[in-house]
């Protein structure tokens, strides 16, 4: 109960009109982005023309592998870095231009980038004092602010005092103490182990649902950006692959690459089609309304084994050549002909099929989709 | 009986063992101070409580006298000569001090900046002018600002200085010779704090609506200073104490305590006044290095200036 009341001080947008001396009531802002490029020096290019719009309110995620602009993106977010061409507008307000201390942007860095001679409560009220607070209103935001991520005593330690995780939620409450109208979290969890990460993934996602307010976040681990977000742009190149929610991203990559970069590796090129009957390595299909690529894509949680052999539609013999025991859930590497096939199936009271051992898989129509290299 | 395994013979073996592991790892050390430290440390000090001979050279009694002289009270009262060669001696040490760090700061951070090939053949170049002798040096610049040369006459058509008087030798001279002099022991460290400066930091604060300026002042500043302090003690010790410069540029009226003390000896005029001096050099150090000290754990932010 406590709790909530404590939740909505912040939440509440009266709230947080009331805090910002006579500000305008702070909805949560969208950002377009349009025909950005960015290249460092001849021959890297960062991003090669990014037209991109993020919903008010959204949680974001630029997903893709080191190197691929994620991260020169959030920083042209930020003003930290500059496009070469293009626009920016957060809100109706085109920002391309604003250097980063005129935008209302914070950004929670990597390496936390806490500045270690100030006191944790100094760092909280640094951008509220860069901003013109007068101090009793800042020491009332940084202890409402405190309170809202339950930092309880932290707030006067020194920064040298800290551990990664605590660190963590310090360069989150920095960011957040500002009433940004988009937060930038540039891989914030990826110094912390398992553990820890899981469970900051959590409050994080909590944190925004209560604030409503816009975050950008920039990951490379494709089960972080599922957990977390609300939309995924997958990047590769400096080109956004495939923009969408974590479902459409992950069961209907738009290409090779996403689908890779998803984890998926049960991907056969088709040889030949005839309606909806696909031919593959793996023999014939029967796809319902599979879309027009080039490339089959099995998901190995949609497959389900059968003993022996049993003939039928979609029904394709084969044998185990692996089995990955993972308790609640186990991983078959199935051979049929000379292709590879990977099964992921729930261990449920019955027989698991061993290694050597003859099974049919079974496909669902369903579940398969093509797309294109 | 909770020796049992253990003979009393074995047990003092290995305290020897452990006697001679201490003195074979501290004995050069400690001897080394002992020789150049302490045992001239306290011959002067001795010497300073001596009374002044009529050759100059120090004898029993043991008395204050020398101090008294040092004080400036001498056969026809007070004087504040020596007063006045302290003072002069701190306020060069200041300014000097604060014209290379001026000089200095922008010097460094301009040599970070440049590709990484480059940063060597700067810093050398920042060195290199300190291998030649430094009386030598200073040599060059009585030439440079003596009068009637370029300089001294263009600071002449500017009403700088007197007709022909010349920019040597000068107070001014000696505060330049300082500067040129003490640059890199303040370039180096700063450089030093400059490249492993974090810039994120810097990025943080203008992302928390901090200016340029702001940011430097809250987030490079900050992470320069035990560079910066470090190159305040590394100047301003040696510049306090500095004897060559004051005593080629300065002229009369140029003297620094360095040759105040130096004349004591050098003259033969009066050792328990020389030794009185050096200790009062020595004193104003500890008192400068304690106040640094303090300084570099107050803002260093935990780190701590090593001296």
């Amino acid at each position: 109960m406590k709790e909530t009341t404590r939740s909505q001080s912040v939440d509440s947008p009266t709230e947080r009109t009331a805090s910002s001396t006579g500000d305008p009531v702070r909805q949560p802002s969208s950002i377009e982005m349009q025909g950005l490029h960015k290249r460092f020096g001849r021959d890297t290019v960062a991003l090669n023309g990014v037209d991109l719009t993020i919903e008010a309110g959204e949680f974001f995620t630029l997903l893709g592998p080191s190197g691929c602009g994620k991260t020169t993106l959030l920083r042209i977010l930020a003003g930290l870095e500059e496009p070469d061409d293009g626009r920016l507008a957060i809100g109706d307000r085109d920002i391309t231009e604003a250097p980063p201390h005129k935008r209302s942007v914070n950004t929670v860095f990597q390496s936390y980038a806490l500045f270690p001679h100030l006191s944790v409560r100094e760092n909280l009220a640094f951008g509220l004092k860069m901003q013109g607070l007068a101090a009793a209103e800042r020491d009332a935001r940084v202890a409402r602010v405190a309170e809202f991520i339950q930092l309880g005593d932290l707030v006067d330690r020194r920064v040298d005092q800290l551990s990664g995780g605590q660190r963590q939620r310090i360069a989150l409450a920095r960011a957040l103490v500002c009433e940004p109208d988009v937060l930038l979290l540039d891989e914030p969890l990826s110094a912390l182990d398992a553990g820890l990460r899981g469970q900051l993934q959590v409050e994080l996602l909590r944190i925004q649902k209560r604030l409503g307010m816009t975050f950008v976040f920039v990951t490379h681990d494709q089960q972080e950006a599922m957990v977390m977000s609300d939309r995924i742009a997958v990047l590769n190149g400096g080109i956004i692959q495939q923009v969408g929610p974590p479902r459409e991203v992950y069961e209907r990559p738009a290409n090779a690459f996403v689908a890779r970069f998803m984890g998926h590796d049960n991907l056969y090129p088709i040889t030949a089609r005839d309606g909806d009957r696909l031919t593959t390595s793996l023999g014939e299909l029967t796809a319902e309304a599979a879309g027009e690529g080039g490339l089959l894509l099995i998901r190995p949680e949609t497959l389900d084994l059968l003993p022996g052999e049993v003939a039928g539609e979609n029904h394709l013999s084969a044998t185990v050549s692996e089995r990955l025991y993972r308790g609640s859930h186990a991983e078959y590497r199935l051979e049929i002909g000379d292709t590879t096939l990977q099964a992921t199936l729930n261990n449920r009271g019955r027989h698991l099929p061993e290694m050597g051992e003859r099974v049919t898989v079974v496909v669902a129509p369903v579940d398969l989709v093509t797309l294109s290299e | 009986m909770a020796y049992t395994g253990v003979t009393p013979s074995a047990r003092s073996r290995g305290m020897v063992r452990e006697v001679q592991h201490l003195l074979f790892t501290v004995a050069p050390g400690a001897t080394w101070i002992l020789i150049f430290l302490v045992l001239p440390g306290a011959y002067l000090m001795g010497v300073a409580f001596m009374t002044n001979g009529p050759y100059g050279q120090p004898q029993m009694p043991l008395s204050l006298e020398s101090f008294r002289r040092l004080a400036g009270f001498g056969f026809l009262g007070w004087s504040p000569g020596n007063l006045y060669t302290l003072l002069r001696s701190l306020w060069q040490t200041l300014v000097s001090t604060g014209l290379v760090v001026i000089v200095a700061y922008p010097v460094a951070y301009y040599i970070t900046t440049c590709k990484e090939k480059w940063r060597p053949i700067l810093l050398l170049l920042v060195v290199v002018p300190s291998w030649t002798n430094q009386v030598i040096r200073t040599f060059g610049w009585m030439n440079l600002l003596a009068p009637g040369t370029p300089l001294s006459n263009l600071a002449e058509t500017f009403g700088l200085i007197a007709p022909n008087m010349g920019l040597y030798p000068s107070n001014f001279a000696v505060t330049l010779g300082l500067v040129y002099n003490f640059l890199p022991f303040m370039v180096l460290p700063l450089y030093s704090a400059f490249e492993k400066l974090d810039n994120a930091q810097v990025e943080a604060a203008q992302d928390l609506f901090a200016s340029p300026v702001r940011a430097f002042w809250h987030a490079v500043f900050p992470q320069t200073l035990p560079g910066l302090l470090a190159g305040i003690v590394l100047v301003s010790i040696p510049a306090f104490g500095m004897y060559v410069i004051p005593e080629l540029l300065g002229g009369g009226k140029g003297m620094m305590l360095g040759n105040l003390v130096a004349n004591q000896f050098g003259g033969g005029s009066n050792w328990p006044l020389g030794a009185a001096g050096a200790i009062l050099m020595l004193i104003a150090t500890f008192i400068g290095l304690f106040v640094m000290r303090r300084l570099g754990k107050r803002l260093g932010g935990g780190e701590e200036v090593v001296i």
